[in-house]
């Protein structure tokens, strides 16, 4: 069987490549440059492709698959239609999947199941990657009101970090929520 | 109070920004809202989320809801459509050395002589082809429109594809296609790069064309009608403040927001204020009703204009005309819950849910439940008028080949 993964995530592309190998799912092929897409996939006469819900080609895509339906090579969406848990699992991983009409349900089944998994693993790595980075805003953002509070009130660092928690624990926020509106306000006014 | 999360779900262009500023400017809170905006970078990714359940209503092609009731392309889901989100703002952009054939470049034209000489190029090989957004879109129709009455048949004689928006610009610049009909900021991003001439806007092609509106599945609007009302509230005040040329700079900064158009505020501060730039190099021209998104009860969602997009749908052949499929479209567009929703803020509601589109050619006052309302002139170039109680007379008197 023939599968195309179309991505613009050269990341994402590569895990489930390398996930529907592993199972022996058939001839993948990879198509990341949106140049000449319709054309190159319709080449690789895929039974099966694979494309992020974010990739801004569906349409272009789709308008060629319904003209190469015309051309008596159809093209279901979302496998089943009457999958409906089917349906909702991909869109909520974000995946979609365009099948060859008249491929058997249990053929599609497999791969769409793998497609999902691996796109919610990597959206899980990526979710993880963005708290990290939050995290680290966060720091820098508590380490601005700090420094604010240390000038503007002549007090030492153990102090201005006492102060950050007094008046998160009174207002019932988070310490990076308070520093947050330090620094914001401090934008807003400048130096009053 | 807590508010009632709603997402909807929008592609980032200039006309998405009633929903982003119900959000922005509070009016959705005001409702008891929590309006969550969910960015999708393709049509068909919207549409999927609004028929999955994952968002609860859209900014949508008009066509498109039309075509996804009716089961076009993919199995038919009914949605409905209680606001509509903006008229017009669209633009017919050209290769350079073509535009230079057909047009001043950088001075708007009479879209007529212009079509005109189009039809004379276009009949010279090789054909031409344009991109549009999507096949059910306003864009692909109102090319369509013009091209017909310029007397150029937009089935044979010219190849008609589908770019995303964003990629307009490069399929312009790579020969890809010879000409392309967008929303902005896409028309201005190939002017500015020097890639294309913007030789008409869809506002000369029909001064009041239907546009984008706020799509939402039947029976989720069925189920939660306070909940709708309110939103559509929030929308009608975001439009009063659209309109307010005092908030202009301020909506530009807004809508160029990485999590909304992630663009230039300077070119959405010109499409927003009805400026438009034909060619690089040429100053901002201003073009009345360029984009229409308030005024006249632009919101309203007139049923004619339902019916004028399924005759402009069964015109390029994406459908054939039944009574049946005739009065499910007309359904889609819902004047009744618009209404139900604003007669608490007495503002001036329409009192018919149709019209004579292209039938008023100086301002014309209409009856109304409450108030005063005057609607401009809404011509198309050709002068047609469209009557939807007579589609066959008006399918008739086209002469498609």
């Amino acid at each position: 069987m023939r599968i195309a993964v179309v991505d613009e995530s050269a990341a994402r592309a590569a895990i489930i490549d390398e996930g529907l190998r592993e199972a022996g799912l058939g001839d993948i092929r990879v198509f990341a440059d949106r140049h000449g897409l319709a054309g190159r996939i319709e080449a690789f006469a895929p039974d099966v492709i694979l494309i992020s819900l974010a990739n801004p080609h569906r349409d272009e895509l789709e308008e060629s698959f319904a003209l190469s339906r015309a051309m008596a090579r159809p093209v279901a969406m979302f496998v089943d239609q009457s999958d409906v848990a089917g349906i909702e699992a991909s869109v909520d991983a974000g995946v979609s999947a365009y099948v060859v009409d008249g491929l058997r349900r249990e053929r599609i089944r497999p791969i769409l199941e793998l497609a999902i998994r691996r796109f919610r693993a990597f959206s899980r790595l990526r979710a993880e990657l963005d708290e990290a980075r939050s995290a680290l805003a966060e720091r820098n953002t508590l380490d601005a009101a700090k420094h604010l509070l240390m000038t503007r009130r002549g007090i030492d660092e153990p102090a201005a970090y006492a102060a950050l928690r007094k008046a998160a624990m009174d207002s019932g926020r988070r310490i990076a929520d308070v520093a947050d509106a330090i620094v914001t306000a401090d934008r807003l006014m400048g130096t009053l | 109070m807590s508010l009632t999360p709603l997402r909807i779900g929008f592609l980032p262009l200039v006309d998405a920004a009633l929903p982003i500023l119900a959000r922005e400017f509070g009016f959705a809170e005001a409702e008891g809202l929590d309006l969550r905006l969910v960015r999708d970078m393709s049509w068909a990714t919207v549409g999927d989320r609004l028929l999955y359940g994952h968002s609860d209503a859209a900014h949508l092609i008009a066509p498109l809801a039309i075509a996804t009731t009716l089961g076009l392309g993919r199995p038919a889901t009914a949605l409905s459509v209680p606001f509509v989100l903006g008229l017009n703002g669209n633009a017919i952009t050209l290769r350079p050395d073509l535009a230079a054939r057909v047009t001043t470049p950088g001075l708007p034209g009479d879209v007529t002589a212009i079509g005109r000489r189009l039809a004379d190029l276009a009949r010279a090989a090789p054909k031409l082809r344009f991109g549009v957004v999507h096949r059910f879109s306003s864009h692909d129709y109102m090319l369509r429109y013009w091209l017909l009455g310029s007397g150029i048949d937009p089935t044979r004689e010219v190849d008609i594809v589908t770019v995303s928006p964003p990629f307009a610009a490069d399929a312009l610049a790579s020969g890809e296609v010879d000409g392309i009909c967008v929303g902005e900021p896409w028309n201005s991003v190939a002017v500015d790069r020097g890639v294309g001439v913007i030789v008409a806007v869809t506002s000369q092609i029909w001064r009041r064309g239907v546009e984008k509106v706020l799509a939402m599945r039947s029976d989720r609007l069925a189920a939660e009608p306070d909940m709708v009302a309110r939103l559509i509230r929030a929308l009608y005040r975001a439009g009063v403040a659209f309109v307010d040329p005092g908030q202009r700079d301020m909506i530009a900064a807004i809508l160029a927001r990485g999590e909304y158009l992630d663009g230039s505020a300077d070119l959405i501060a010109r499409a927003i204020s009805d400026r438009i730039r034909f060619a690089r190099g040429a100053e901002p021209i201003h073009v009345p009703d360029f984009m229409f998104q308030h005024r006249e009860a632009a919101n309203f969602p007139w049923v004619s204009q339902a019916a004028w997009l399924y005759a402009q749908m069964s015109l390029a052949g994406h459908l054939t005309p039944d009574p049946a499929t005739y009065a499910a479209a007309q359904r889609v567009f819902r004047p009744d819950i618009y209404r139900a929703a604003l007669r608490p803020l007495g503002v001036p509601l329409p009192g018919a849910n149709s019209k004579l589109e292209g039938g008023i050619t100086r301002p014309l006052a209409v009856g109304t439940a409450l108030g005063r309302l005057i609607l401009g002139p809404d011509a198309f170039f050709d002068a047609r008028s469209f009557d939807p109680d007579r589609l066959d007379d008006y399918l008739g008197g086209f002469v498609t080949g």
